[in-house]
């Protein structure tokens, strides 16, 4: 199934002006606070009627107001899971589970087999007889999931499911996010966290200020220099890589398409395919081969662009390989004193690469 | 009941049925209108709230002489209803019963409505995500998370009912065995000379409901709180 939307939305002091498509797969809608997510996923849901939209799901239109379509939200069978979980406090975990599945369709209902399956893989099973008050957030945000999965949706929101936990919530969750993902129901999936959706999304569509100002593959998104005023810091490029070998000194050697990469992960058996972010921060560039360094992984490649960034740094992006860029943020005056220019070849230090996520299988 | 005449007596079942019955025929028009006041924007909240409001602030007597010359044998509504449905308010206790359920229906929907505003509506939101329509949200969620609310508004309206005068007299009388209510009994027995002492009895009967009404309703609605805040 995919989504598409266009959307346009005047509220006070703010307009989305938004076009995206979702196909299966996770697809994350990324920005700072404010950039009009929430507003943009409520409409999808039909909590929120556009001034002009058209927004349809699987060839079925949802929202088409130059025809003066609405579905009202209980006939999109859309599941949705808040920021702050809403769990109904008079039902008990297992009332929340079965008011998703009470209202799907006779066809479409979870069996008795489907329903543990989910409680089964969330990890709910000891918590079925609990009051939402007595839940922690990271349990009242699985039930959350349970409940929205049970109600056999065609389409999954998240909207910042993991906001208003704590990094060892979060740690606790993304590993169900993983699975849940896993299971194939298409996911639109709110962040602002570039970590998250690293380790997360397939795709990616950046909103800032109600417009959409990149959409595509989440490493090509995350890695254009178009995005980095929007995630600042966090501005990074994804790599895809597999694990070619355990060395004994504690060192994996992954395989990528820029080349070799060491990192300190044994714990995976030879073949895993992994995500690797490297954040443009943490990327030095040489003319030359360095020597005498204690760098480990030094990438060769070709300057693609050069841009400049508000900050007065300049943000370049490197082609390793057919496969692969990169990106390095380095001062203005590092790049004159280099003369760097788009078509040269030069070398990437990586000072740190972390695993963004262990693909399946 | 040997220490309460048979005219006491019946005052006394007279009261509780039109009590009973002005709570519970008021009851689903009282959770509408709360609800409508609570959530919904419309054009005419502000009438319509005021409507609700007005037999608060209006002389009984005046709201007594309203409901008469509405709903009395050749009223506006009253000769319609009487002809069509054979249903007759004036000078019998089902009169008594819709004079109570006007005096009482504006506390009955303010408790209501305090309720609602209570509860979160994104849980209602919620719950629309899930597939369920808007009556079936309201009778799921919404319904169960305001029942410690409603029953407090049948009790208040049940005692306002209980202790109705003004508005019942003026509307149906006060005629024995048809329309005579506890307090308008007392007033009766009041009138007569030396007859303090029937009415202290009647005064007792008065306290007690009234005492034991509020009881069970404290106790009910704890029950419930407990049973949905389910801590």
């Amino acid at each position: 199934m995919s989504l598409s939307a266009t959307i346009h939305h005047r509220l006070p002091g703010f307009t989305l002006d938004a076009a995206f498509s979702a196909g299966p797969g996770v697809t994350a809608l990324f920005g700072r606070s404010g950039a009009g997510k929430t507003t943009l996923v409520n409409a999808v849901a039909g909590l929120l009627r556009p001034d002009q939209a058209r927004i349809d799901a699987g060839g079925a239109v949802l929202t088409d107001t130059a025809r003066g379509i609405f579905l009202p939200p209980h006939q999109r069978r859309i599941g949705y899971v808040f920021q702050d979980a809403r769990l109904f406090p008079h039902l008990s975990v297992s009332g929340n589970l079965e008011y998703g599945a009470r209202f799907a369709p006779r066809a479409a209902r979870p069996s008795r087999a489907r329903y543990s399956e989910i409680v089964d893989m969330l990890g709910i099973g000891s918590l079925l007889d609990r009051r939402p008050g007595a839940l922690s957030g990271g349990e009242r945000q699985r039930v959350a999931l349970g409940r929205a999965i049970l109600s056999a949706p065609h389409l999954l929101l998240l909207d910042e499911p993991l906001a208003a936990l704590d990094e060892a919530r979060k740690a606790e969750i993304l590993p169900y996010l993983e699975r849940l993902r896993d299971l194939g129901l298409p996911i639109l999936y709110v962040s602002h966290s570039a970590s998250e959706i690293a380790r997360l999304a397939g795709h990616v569509v950046m909103l800032d200020g109600g417009r959409v100002i990149a959409a595509g593959a989440a490493g090509d998104v995350l890695s254009d220099p178009a995005t980095a005023t929007a995630l600042g810091q966090e501005t990074g490029a994804l790599l895809a890589g597999e694990i070619a070998a355990q060395d004994p000194d504690g060192l994996t050697r992954l395989s990528t398409p820029a080349g070799s990469v060491w990192v300190a992960r044994p714990d995976l058996p030879v073949g895993a395919k992994l995500r690797l972010r490297i954040l443009a921060r943490d990327v030095m560039l040489a003319t030359a081969a360095p020597e005498g360094i204690s760098a480990l992984n030094i990438l060769a490649g070709k300057i693609e662009r050069i841009d400049p960034a508000p900050d007065g740094s300049v943000l370049v992006r490197l082609r390793l390989g057919d496969d692969a860029a990169i990106l390095s943020r380095i001062t203005e005056r590092s790049r004159r004193a280099l003369d760097l220019e788009p078509g040269m070849p030069v070398h990437a230090l990586l000072k740190s690469v972390s695993i963004a996520e262990i693909a399946p299988g | 009941m040997g220490w309460l005449s048979s005219d006491e007596w019946q005052a006394v079942a007279l009261s509780l049925k039109v009590s009973s019955v002005a709570v519970a025929a008021s009851l689903p028009l009282g959770i509408l209108v709360a609800h409508a006041l609570a959530r919904w924007r419309f054009p005419g909240r502000g009438l319509l709230n005021a409507l609700v409001h007005l037999p608060l602030i209006l002389p009984p007597v005046v709201t007594g002489y309203l409901l008469l010359l509405g709903f009395g044998r050749r009223g506006v509504f009253g000769a319609p209803l009487a002809e069509w449905f054979g249903i007759v308010f004036a000078f019998r206790w089902t009169g008594a019963a819709l004079a109570a359920a006007i005096m009482a229906f504006p506390l009955m929907v303010r408790t209501i409505r305090l309720s609602i505003e209570a509860v979160d509506p994104r849980l209602e939101q919620a719950a629309s995500t899930l597939g369920a329509g808007r009556a079936s949200a309201f009778a799921t969620v919404t319904l169960p998370l305001i029942l410690p609310g409603i029953i407090a508004g049948c009790v208040i309206a049940f005692a306002k009912a209980m202790g109705e005068f003004g508005a019942t007299i003026t509307f149906v009388s006060n005629i024995p065995g048809q329309t005579q209510t506890l307090p308008t009994a007392i007033y009766s027995e009041l009138q007569v000379p030396g007859g303090e002492a029937q009415a202290a009895r009647l005064v007792a009967v008065s306290l007690i409901v009234a005492l034991g009404a509020l009881l069970a309703s404290e106790w009910l609605g704890r029950a419930v709180a407990r049973k949905v805040a389910g801590a």
